[in-house]
């Protein structure tokens, strides 16, 4: 696959190039400068004495690999199952999949198409193992062998299609193997004693002995249904009613499993290549098509980035990429509301909450088995399988001893009149004088000195003293005092850290 | 005896079982000074306490994090609620503080819906809290629309509240007792506006409990309690069907002096 085409009566060469071992080298080039004599690796300086109008520009990798992943994201309509090769390949496992598009030759040809529409040149190839297809692909273009005969034509491969460190690539060259037949006919012992496994390895792959799988860069979701268009759908409604043709489908298959999901991705894949996915995620299992298809219509009419059809989209997928078992449900007899049912409400409701107001913002409280104030418990997404401790029960007959609401930062509070060892008679807090009429404390709390010192330095961090107090108008406070009378180094600070009902 | 007279309508309150409000309906309640947030928080979380083991749905603005501080899981364990019960949302802004209100509020499953916001909201307006009201009504959900920072406005809420902490009564060695709100009816369909109700939070029988009339002896010392008249009545307060609960009933032993 080459960088997208410039414009072609743009006669002058252009390369791209990238600093390396100590000089700028070329590290991409197009048709014009690969016609004059100029490749890959050769350095900057040669190439300009050779030819001074040259055109050059820096590479730029990660804009490279950026549109590398747009293009498979292009052919992610292919098969869920699409993996990056090096800096400029792309695979795909599509076993299993050439006769929705009308066959291998047709499903190709509709690949480069959808490529070439990006602005990309394309070498592709179809072959038993991704290996042999890489092989193909470079040094074969575009051309399907006919079945049976894809060994004879592998066999006939230059030994630079096993895609070897460019010293074992010399040193075969050097030995006088050629093509993959030379090395194919020796013992394999003989060349793994030389080279390492690797190279048998990689030679048994392309040769089509040994196969192996992709890692795709998505991971395949459990269960997949789509519908390919012979005409781009550009009406969002008529987009839904297709999408709920596939949430049966997903239903469906569920149910065969005997499974409900919980995580859910639609894919529209847009003529122009532009995919847009959206996924949603449930706090139950779910099998029903009505409830699937509310919330993603409620997902797709709050996405702040709205699904603009342009010119149509012509494929869409819907897939389940987690599930959980789910038995049969039975609904109770005369509409009485069992426990059951309803947690299914809330849950229900939670997933509606989730889809309209994101994951992070519809959570549930957990404890968490310290003693330490500031890590002792907080709020996750309701949906995370986070784990909870449980949460102790409150002493019987004794007031609250933890506040209801804690500052994330404790605020610095200016103490007036100040008794050592025991809580303040006055303190300004935002500007306001609060007397105290009652407290209680001190709790000693240290801090957990086995985990990171939360102030950074040397000084472990201060041990705090808790005091929970009221004022004369009623409120009450959850107060610390931070360092020891005792230690004369520092003076003590007062903090408020919380707010009691 | 005019004085026994004069003592009836506390009696009444004594035998009240517990404070409660109606469900199916939209109750507000406004925080008398900005200091009160947290007291109309936790008064909303023990009213929907009460209503027994079913999931609340608590809405917080975000704008209250920086004013009142984050909801805290071991204090909401120390109040004798159960966090698991409860579904958090935090909503960045009051629409969508109402959006996600109304969506509980049509949730038979619920036992409350609680809506924390901050700040005079121009969102919630007329239609507004209709829409709300008329979600409860089908659902049967109470929900309880918290405003601090905000000045009284019209709305279709069936009952209005101004709220405040209050003084607690001291345990031993001047400690601070349990969770104690003063209330003020500003509004309700059945005309007792301006009844006023002093109420204490009871962890373990999970109820909120009328607790003495003001003025009367061992409520809290406040600047204006002490200006009022002083009524003639007993030195020895008399009470009429049961006793009040007297300091000494506290137990003894305190966790802390």
């Amino acid at each position: 696959m080459n960088s997208p085409t410039r414009n072609e009566r743009d006669e002058r060469p252009f390369v791209l190039v990238e600093k390396d071992r100590g000089a700028l080298r070329i590290a991409a080039l197009d048709r014009v400068a690969a016609g004059i004599g100029l490749r890959i690796g050769m350095a900057l300086t040669e190439a300009r004495a050779l030819w001074p109008n040259l055109e050059v520009a820096e590479a730029n990798n990660e804009a490279d690999t950026d549109f590398l992943r747009r293009a498979s994201d292009l052919c992610d309509m292919f098969t869920p199952l699409v993996a990056l090769h090096g800096r400029d390949g792309l695979i795909l496992d599509i076993t299993g999949c050439a006769h929705l598009f009308g066959g291998e030759e047709a499903m190709l040809g509709r690949a480069r198409r959808r490529l070439a529409g990006l602005g990309f040149t394309t070498w592709a190839a179809m072959a038993d193992t991704p290996d042999a297809a890489w092989a193909f692909a470079r040094y074969r273009r575009n051309r399907i062998a006919a079945p049976g005969e894809e060994k004879i034509h592998a066999r006939a491969l230059p030994i630079t299609a096993l895609d070897q460190p460019i010293e074992t690539t010399l040193a075969l060259s050097r030995a006088g193997f050629r093509i993959l037949a030379d090395l194919a006919d020796r013992p394999s012992h003989l060349l793994t004693a030389r080279f390492g496994a690797g190279l048998s390895h990689a030679l048994r792959r392309v040769l089509g002995h040994e196969d192996i799988r992709i890692t795709p860069l998505r991971p395949a979701p459990l269960i997949v249904a789509e519908r390919h268009f012979a005409e781009p759908l550009a009406h969002v409604e008529s987009l839904l009613g297709a999408l709920e043709r596939l949430a049966q489908d997903i239903v469906e298959a569920l149910e065969r499993r005997g499974a409900g999901g919980r995580a859910f991705e639609a894919s529209f894949f847009r003529s122009d290549g532009a995919v847009r996915r959206v996924m949603i995620e449930t706090a139950q299992g779910t099998r029903d098509p009505a409830v699937l298809m509310r919330l993603l219509r409620l997902r797709i009419d709050t996405l702040t980035d709205p699904l603009d059809p342009g010119f149509g989209f012509d494929a869409l997928r819907l897939a389940v990429h987690r599930s959980e078992p789910l038995d049969a449900q039975q609904s109770t007899l005369e509409g009485g509301t069992a426990p059951a049912e309803e947690a299914g409400e809330i849950a229900a409701l939670v997933d509606r909450l989730t889809v309209r107001f994101g994951r992070e913002n519809v959570r549930r409280f957990v404890g968490r088995d310290t003693h330490d104030p500031v890590r002792a418990g907080g709020s996750v997404p309701y949906l995370s399988g986070h784990a909870a401790a449980p949460f102790p029960a409150p002493e019987p007959g004794q007031p609250p001893a933890r506040p209801l609401t804690l500052f994330e930062y404790p605020h610095l509070i200016e103490v007036l009149a100040e008794v050592p060892d025991s809580p303040p008679l006055r303190f300004r807090w935002r500007r306001v004088l609060h007397e105290v009429r009652l407290a209680e404390g001190p709790e000693r709390i240290a801090p957990e000195w086995w985990r990171e010192a939360s102030g950074g330095g040397d000084r472990p961090p201060a041990t705090r003293d808790y005091y929970r107090i009221e004022d004369a108008n009623g409120h009450r406070f959850w107060i610390f005092r931070e360092g020891l009378y005792e230690d004369s180094t520092a003076r003590p600070r007062w903090f408020m850290h919380g707010l009691f009902a | 005896m005019s004085f026994a007279m004069r003592r009836i309508p506390d009696c009444q309150v004594h035998a009240a079982p517990g404070f409660s409000l109606a469900a199916a309906v939209l109750h507000e309640f406004y925080a008398s000074a900005d200091a009160d947030g947290v007291s109309l928080t936790a008064l909303a979380l023990m009213l929907g306490a009460s209503r027994g083991n079913k999931a609340k749905l608590w809405i917080r603005h975000e704008a209250l994090a920086s004013e009142t501080g984050t909801p805290y899981p071991a204090g909401l364990v120390e109040l004798g609620f159960d966090p698991t019960l409860l579904l958090f949302v935090r909503a960045l802004d009051v629409p969508s503080a109402l959006q996600a209100g109304l969506e509980g509020a049509r949730c038979k499953a619920l036992g409350a819906v609680i809506i924390d916001i901050r700040g005079e909201a121009r969102a919630y307006d007329l239609t507004a809290s209709r829409r709300l009201a008329l979600a409860a009504k089908t659902s049967g959900v109470p929900v309880f629309l918290l405003r601090s920072g905000a000045t009284v406005k019209a709305s279709a809420a069936e009952t209005r509240w101004l709220a405040r902490s209050a003084p607690s009564r001291a345990l031993a060695a001047k400690a601070p007792g349990q969770p104690a709100f003063h209330l003020t009816l500003l509004r309700a369909r059945n005309g007792q506006e301006g009844a006023q109700h002093h109420l204490e939070w009871n962890r373990d029988a999970q109820r909120l409990e009328n607790r003495f009339a003001e003025g009367e002896a061992g409520y809290g010392t406040r600047p204006d309690d002490r200006s009022a008249p002083s009524l003639s009545r007993p030195v020895v307060p008399i009470s009429l069907n049961r006793s009040r609960p007297a300091r000494d009933e506290q137990p003894h032993a305190q966790r802390a002096g």
